[in-house]
């Protein structure tokens, strides 16, 4: 028989081995980072150490949970709404050609616009707040999914597409059973990148204009050059990406067998 | 004489390409008896997929006559076809089990009922212990195998099948010409082969229908007369050589 068996049998199950070079080389980095600081006299404002970073969460009145609420807000409000626009019209497209014909010219044009510019904008339309930055998230981010989205619906094996057709199968049960499931990994190959773009789309709206969340926060503090507490900003910011990418990631393990995967 | 399953007269298809007209297939005519495994063999180009395409009543002719099914055998074309390709293309998502399913499913046919008979037709094709395995844990041939119990999971009257073993290695596809060879006599199906290995064609059909391109038509349609269950030696014997070199001469290339 030409069976072949590639199921893990190894003592090591769950696979925790090949997290530790990760977690190995992230160390590593903190190690830099503190010799960095220790060998190379570095002052505070210029480059806080780990500890003096860890510090600022304790100190001062930086209402750290607070703002770490607004800004994930943000992030997950913005990337969860471009997850169901971007989507939703992908879905679209794949139903109606013409439609697809007529918006797909205007959304790749309106792709090319830097989304950062269009936040001064935004806020003159919303004023500050959790909406309008959530809204620059969503912009930024909603294109990646919608054209990955997309290029997997569209991406059929002429094969199956007459398998179901001398079956007399109906569209929906095309749609169901092989282009949406098909098209799953490279949607999530489009939330991945979105992640990176929700992050940086709403601290970008904080920047611009805003009275809460971490990027604003970060604002406040370097008027006193307190350096730490920017770098703490920085690691929270960066920790909420990494969540949400984790996230992304666990679901999509969780609904698409290994091979299926892409990107 | 029994009916025919399948009968052609002068099917013609015609491909268009903006004023440009490409004859695909011209003047097919032949009758595949219930029960037969005919295989269609030409070069490529000879318009053998259309045939089979024609067939699975995925595309019309421009002429002639097509019918299948007889009074004694009653044909659906909406459940009665099954079809097997070059590649596998089984859902990589799908569990074993659940792509051979997947016709059932398109066809609504009672799960439980199904559920077991894909078990049967995995044992059929030799893949029983394979049902909870994804498509990628398995080698090519063996992917081919489950396409095929997927093409039988709704007992259908008609098996198309386009090139099923181009894509694998010369070994293993001596080994599923035994494979099919086997399935066909215990299924007792209606097969339609498409083919460009000439002595697959030989070694499988109860009849060859041999196809020619440029220009497309139908140059000869012969039963094959050889005991079964053929044997791989079998091809060396003079019998077998006279068939192959028929079909060499009736393309043309002997």
């Amino acid at each position: 028989m030409d069976r072949r068996d590639r199921r893990n049998t190894g003592g090591d199950r769950l696979g925790l081995g090949r997290y530790a070079p990760g977690v190995v080389a992230h160390l590593a980095l903190v190690l830099v980072w503190l010799l960095l600081v220790k060998l190379g006299h570095l002052p505070r404002f210029v480059l806080p150490s780990p500890m003096d970073t860890a510090r600022a969460l304790g100190a001062g009145n930086y209402n750290w949970w607070g703002n770490v609420a607004t800004t994930s807000a943000e992030i997950f409000g913005g990337y969860f709404l471009a997850l169901v626009v971007g989507v939703g019209l992908a879905l679209l497209f794949s139903w109606s050609k013409v439609l697809a014909s007529f918006l797909m010219p205007v959304l790749v044009s309106l792709n090319m616009v830097p989304k950062v510019a269009l936040g001064p904008i935004i806020i003159v339309w919303f004023k500050y707040g959790v909406f309008p930055n959530t809204l620059i998230a969503f912009s930024i981010c909603v294109f990646p999914i919608l054209m990955t989205t997309a290029r997997g619906l569209r991406e059929i094996e002429p094969e199956l597409l007459d398998l179901v057709r001398a079956l007399r199968g109906s569209r929906w049960q095309l749609f169901t059973k092989i282009q949406l499931p098909g098209a799953l990994p490279y949607i999530f190959a489009g939330m991945k990148v979105a992640v990176v773009l929700a992050v940086a789309g709403a601290i970008v709206g904080e920047f611009l204009g805003s009275d809460r969340g971490l990027g604003y926060l970060m604002l406040q503090v370097q008027v006193t050059l307190d350096t730490p507490a920017m770098f703490m900003a920085v690691v929270l910011i960066t920790l909420l990406g990494v969540a949400l990418y984790g996230l992304v990631m666990g679901l999509e393990r969780w609904l698409i067998p290994r091979d299926a995967r892409v990107g | 004489m029994a009916e025919p399953f399948i009968h052609l007269r002068g099917v013609r298809k015609v491909y268009r390409h903006g004023d440009e007209e490409h004859l695909a297939i011209s003047d097919a005519t032949f009758d595949v008896m219930p029960g037969e495994l005919v295989a269609l063999v030409g070069p490529s180009g000879c318009g053998k997929s259309t045939l089979l395409k024609i067939l699975a009543g995925l595309q019309a002719p421009d002429g002639g006559e097509v019918a299948i099914g007889s009074a004694a055998h009653a044909f659906d074309p909406a459940r009665d076809v099954g079809m097997v390709f070059q590649a596998p293309v089984l859902l990589k998502w799908r569990r074993i089990l659940d792509n051979v399913l997947l016709p059932a499913e398109i066809l609504g046919l009672p799960a439980a009922a199904s559920r077991t008979r894909a078990r049967e037709l995995l044992a059929l094709v030799g893949l029983d212990g394979c049902e909870d395995h994804y498509p990628y844990q398995l080698s090519g041939g063996m992917q081919q195998r489950a396409a095929i119990a997927r093409a039988l999971i709704h007992d259908p009257k008609l098996v198309l099948m386009d090139e099923p073993f181009g894509a694998l290695d010369a070994l293993t596809r001596d080994k599923m010409n035994l494979e099919l060879q086997r399935i066909w006599s215990q299924s007792g199906k209606t097969i339609v082969f498409v083919t460009h290995g000439v002595a697959e064609a030989v070694f499988l059909g109860t009849r060859v229908v041999v196809l020619t391109a440029g220009p497309a038509r139908m140059a000869g349609n012969f039963a094959v007369d050889l005991p079964r269950p053929r044997t791989l030696d079998l091809r060396t014997s003079e019998r077998f050589g006279h068939y192959t070199h028929l079909i060499y001469q009736l393309l043309g290339m002997a």
